[in-house]
C-alpha cells in the first residue's frame, strides 16, 4: 500500500467519524459504558512512562501529547475509542520487565507507548520481541532498540543517539573548530552520544583530543571543567540531561569558561532546563531533531493546541508523544480499527508518512525516524533555530537484520 | 600540567574533602562515641539540601535557609535519638542497621511526600554569584571560595568544642572507654542524644551548604554515604582528626585521579582505603588495640 492510500483513507474515516466522536466525548463525560455508543470495544494503550523522578516531567509532556492527539480525533485511534492504563515506571530499569510483563499479561494492552529512559526501555524491547505486542518509543534514543534488537512490532518517533549527535560534528568542523573535548556521563546514553559525535567530527577531519567521561548520575564537575581549561581546545561537545545538565552549564559559565571555549551538545543540554541555566546558558549550541520556533504550520498548530489543553508550552517531548499517536492511528485506519492484523498495521506504519510538528517524518526500515537535524542556538532563554544541520538523517541501523 | 591549573585543581580537592569531611565528621562522632552504625546520615545529607531549598525560596534568602536547616535537623536528631536510637546502644550491629535502614526508608518517603520527586536549583544571592579571575581563561566562584572559609570555620569549631571544652572532655572519654566513662557518673545519656543531634546536624549542614552548587535531587545522599563511611574507616573510628585527614585525601585522590587516571578513578578511593587498612587496620588516627 502506498502511502497516499494511507493518507486518503485516513482522512474519510476521520470524517465518518465526527459526529461519533461528539457523542463518545459527551458519554464518557456523563460516565456511560463507552463500547454501548462506539464501535467495538475499546482499545487498551498502556501507557508506561516516568510520573516520578528526574524524568517525571518529561513523562508528564509525552503523555499530555499523545492525550491530545486522542482528543483531537475524538478519543478515538483508527476510529475505535480508547482507553488508556497508565504505569509509573520510575525510571527504574530493574522493575521494567516486571512492569512490562503486568501491562501484556494482566492488563492485556493491545499496544504500549514508552518511556524515557534507555535502560528501561531496553527491558521493554525485550518483552516487545518475546511476546510480540507493538511498541512505540516516545523517546529513549538507545541506538540497539533500532539496531541489532529492532524487530516489526518495535517502532520510534523520538531518536536515536547517533542520529542527533553525529551530525554536530559535522557542524562543529563546519564553524572551524578543528581539536574539541567531549565531556558526557559513562552510561549506555553518553557513550552513544560521544561516538557519534566523534565519528561525524573525525570523518570531516577533525580531531577529539580527549573524550571525559564521569560515573553516571555524578555531578562534580570541577576537576573535569578544570582539566577543559588546561586542554584549551577550540571546543567542547558535551552530553547530559535534566539536573546534571542545569548543574555542568552553570559550572562552566561560573569557571569563566562561557564564551571562551564554545560549548556545544545535543539538545538535551538546554532542553526544559533553560528556566534554571539562565544566562549561562546563553550561546549554546546545540543539534537536535527540534527547535522550540519552527515556522512550519503543524508545529504552529500544535504549539497553539498544547497550550490550550495543558497551559504550557510545548517541548520535544510532547511531540514526541503526539507523533506516537498519529502513527498508531494511520495504522489502526488502514485496518479499519482491528488491532490483530499486525502484519498489515506494521506495513502501513513502516512507510507513513507524517505531517510532524518537528517537519517532515518517515520511517528507515528497521523503524527509527527519518529527519531533519536542526541547529540551534540559545538566545534570550530560547533554543532558537539558527539553520538545518542535516537534511532527512537515517540511522545507521548498524546489527538491524530487517535492513 | 601548569602551576595554575595544579593550583585550581588543588583548590577543588580541598573543597570536596572539606564538605566531605562536614558530612564524615557528624557519621564518625555517632559511630565512634554511641557505637551505633547509622546507615541514615547519607539520607540527613539529603534532607539538609531540601530543607536549605524550601527555606530559601520561602524567605528568599540562602543564610536563612543553611541556619534553618541545621537547626531543624538538630531537632529532628533529639527527636530521633529519643525515640528510637537509645533503644540501640550496646545492641548488635544487625539491629543497628536494621533500624537505620528502615529510617532511610520512612525519611526518603516523607521526603517524597514533602518535598516531591524533582530536582531543584537554590539560587545564590547577587553578592556571592560572581568569580574571581585566575588565570586568562579560568576564573573561580565566589561561593566556592566562600564554601572553603566556611567548612574550615566548622572544622575549627568542631575541634574547639571536642579539645577545649567539658563537654568535648566527656565526648573524648566516651570514645575512648565508653563503659568506664559510665562507671565514673558521667551524665552520659544527655551526651548521647546531643551527639546524635549534632552528628546528623552536621550531615544536614553540608548538604544545605552544597546545595546552591550541586542541584538538590531525591538519591544525593546515597553516594555520599558510602564516601563517608570510606572516610571513617580510613580516619579511625570516632577520630574526628582522622576523618580531617581522610576526607581531604579522599578529595585529593578523587580530584587528580579524574584528572590522569579517569579509567580508574571510580577505583582508586577503594584501592587507597585498602592500602591503608593493611598498613594500619584500625585507620589512620584509630584507637591501637591492646
Amino acid at each position: 500500500m502506498t502511502n497516499d492510500k494511507s493518507v486518503s483513507k485516513f482522512a474519510i474515516s476521520r470524517r465518518g467519524l465526527l459526529a461519533a466522536s461528539a457523542a463518545g466525548a459527551t458519554g464518557l463525560a456523563l460516565g456511560f459504558p463507552s463500547p454501548a455508543l462506539s464501535q467495538g470495544a475499546p482499545l487498551k494503550v498502556g501507557l508506561m512512562l516516568p510520573s516520578s523522578g528526574t524524568f517525571a516531567k518529561l513523562g508528564q509532556f509525552i503523555d499530555n501529547g499523545f492525550s491530545l492527539y486522542v482528543e483531537q480525533k475524538g478519543g478515538m485511534l483508527g476510529g475505535r475509542p480508547v482507553e488508556f492504563i497508565r504505569l509509573d515506571d520510575e525510571s527504574k530499569p530493574e522493575t521494567a520487565t516486571d512492569n512490562m510483563n503486568r501491562l501484556v499479561g494482566r492488563d492485556k494492552v493491545d499496544f504500549v507507548v514508552g518511556t524515557v529512559h534507555s535502560g528501561v526501555a531496553m527491558a521493554m524491547v525485550k518483552v516487545a520481541r518475546d511476546t510480540g505486542v507493538p511498541l512505540i518509543i516516545p523517546n529513549a534514543g538507545a541506538d540497539e532498540a533500532t539496531g541489532p534488537l529492532c524487530a516489526p512490532n518495535i517502532f520510534r518517533t523520538s531518536f536515536s543517539n547517533w542520529q542527533v549527535s553525529e551530525p554536530m560534528g559535522k557542524v562543529m568542523h563546519y564553524v572551524g573548530h578543528r581539536n574539541v573535548v567531549s565531556i558526557t556521563w559513562r552510561y549506555a546514553a553518553g557513550i552513544q552520544m560521544a561516538k557519534g559525535f566523534a565519528e561525524g567530527f573525525t570523518k570531516a577531519g577533525g580531531t577529539v583530543v580527549e573524550e571525559l567521561t564521569l560515573p553516571f548520575p555524578e555531578v562534580e564537575f570541577q576537576a573535569m571543567i578544570t582539566r577543559i581549561a588546561q586542554l584549551k581546545p577550540d571546543a567542547v561537545f558535551a552530553f547530559f540531561a535534566g539536573g546534571g545538565a542545569v548543574k555542568f552549564v552553570t559550572d562552566y559559565a561560573a569557571a569563566g569558561l562561557q564564551g571562551k571555549i564554545p560549548l556545544y551538545g545535543t539538545g538535551f543540554l538546554t532542553d526544559g532546563t533553560l528556566p534554571a541555566q539562565g544566562a549561562a546558558a546563553e550561546g549554546i549550541r546545540t543539534t537536535l531533531h527540534y527547535a522550540d520556533d519552527l515556522n512550519n504550520p503543524a508545529n504552529v498548530a500544535f504549539l497553539e493546541a498544547f497550550k490550550k489543553k495543558t497551559g504550557q508550552v510545548g517541548d520535544i517531548y510532547a511531540v514526541q508523544g503526539f507523533d506516537a499517536a498519529a502513527l498508531l492511528d494511520v495504522g489502526l485506519t488502514a485496518t479499519k480499527g482491528d488491532s490483530a492484523a499486525r502484519d498489515a498495521m506494521f506495513a502501513v506504519m513502516g512507510s507513513a508518512k507524517l505531517d510532524s510538528p518537528r517537519g517532515p517524518l518517515a520511517f528507515s526500515a528497521a523503524h527509527n525516524p527519518i529527519q531533519d537535524i536542526y541547529l540551534r542556538e540559545v538566545r534570550q532563554g530560547k533554543n532558537t533555530l539558527v539553520s538545518v544541520a542535516s537534511k532527512g538523517v537515517a540511522d545507521p541501523a548498524r546489527g538491524c537484520k530487517m535492513t | 600540567m601548569d602551576i595554575a591549573t595544579f593550583a585550581i585543581q588543588l583548590l577543588n580537592a580541598v573543597q570536596y574533602g572539606l564538605v566531605l569531611f562536614l558530612v564524615a565528621s557528624g557519621l564518625t562522632l555517632v559511630f565512634g562515641i554511641l557505637g551505633v552504625i547509622n546507615l541514615a546520615h547519607g539520607a540527613f545529607y539529603m534532607l539538609g539540601a531540601y530543607f536549605a531549598w524550601w527555606f530559601t525560596l520561602a524567605t528568599g534568602n540562602l543564610f536563612i535557609g543553611i541556619v534553618a536547616a541545621f537547626v531543624v535537623s538538630f531537632l529532628l536528631g533529639l527527636l530521633l535519638e529519643s525515640l528510637f536510637i537509645k533503644r540501640l546502644y550496646g545492641r548488635d550491629h544487625l539491629s543497628q542497621v536494621l533500624l537505620s535502614f528502615g529510617l532511610i526508608l520512612v525519611l526518603d518517603k516523607l521526603r517524597q511526600i514533602v518535598f516531591g520527586r524533582d530536582v531543584y536549583s537554590v539560587p545564590l544571592p547577587e553578592w556571592l554569584s560572581g568569580s574571581i579571575q585566575l588565570t586568562d581563561l579560568q576564573s573561580y566562584p565566589h561561593y566556592r571560595v566562600a564554601l572553603i572559609g566556611f567548612c574550615l570555620l566548622v572544622a575549627a569549631a568542631i575541634f574547639f568544642v571536642i579539645n577545649r571544652t567539658r563537654i568535648g572532655m566527656i565526648v573524648r572519654a566516651g570514645a575512648e572507654n565508653r563503659d568506664m566513662t559510665r562507671a565514673l557518673g558521667i551524665p552520659f545519656d544527655r551526651v548521647n542524644r546531643l551527639v546524635f543531634a549534632v552528628g546528623i546536624a552536621l550531615a544536614a549542614l553540608a548538604g544545605a551548604v552544597i546545595a546552591p552548587v550541586s542541584t538538590v535531587f531525591p538519591g544525593m545522599g546515597d553516594s555520599m554515604l558510602i564516601l563517608s563511611f570510606v572516610v571513617v574507616v580510613l580516619g579511625g573510628v570516632g577520630s574526628v582528626p582522622g576523618a580531617a585527614i581522610g576526607a581531604l585525601l579522599i578529595g585529593l585522590i578523587d580530584t587528580f585521579g579524574k584528572v590522569f587516571l579517569p579509567e580508574f578513578a571510580g577505583v582508586l578511593i577503594y584501592l587507597l582505603m585498602a592500602l591503608v587498612l593493611l598498613w594500619r587496620p584500625t585507620g589512620i588516627m584509630g584507637k591501637r588495640e591492646i
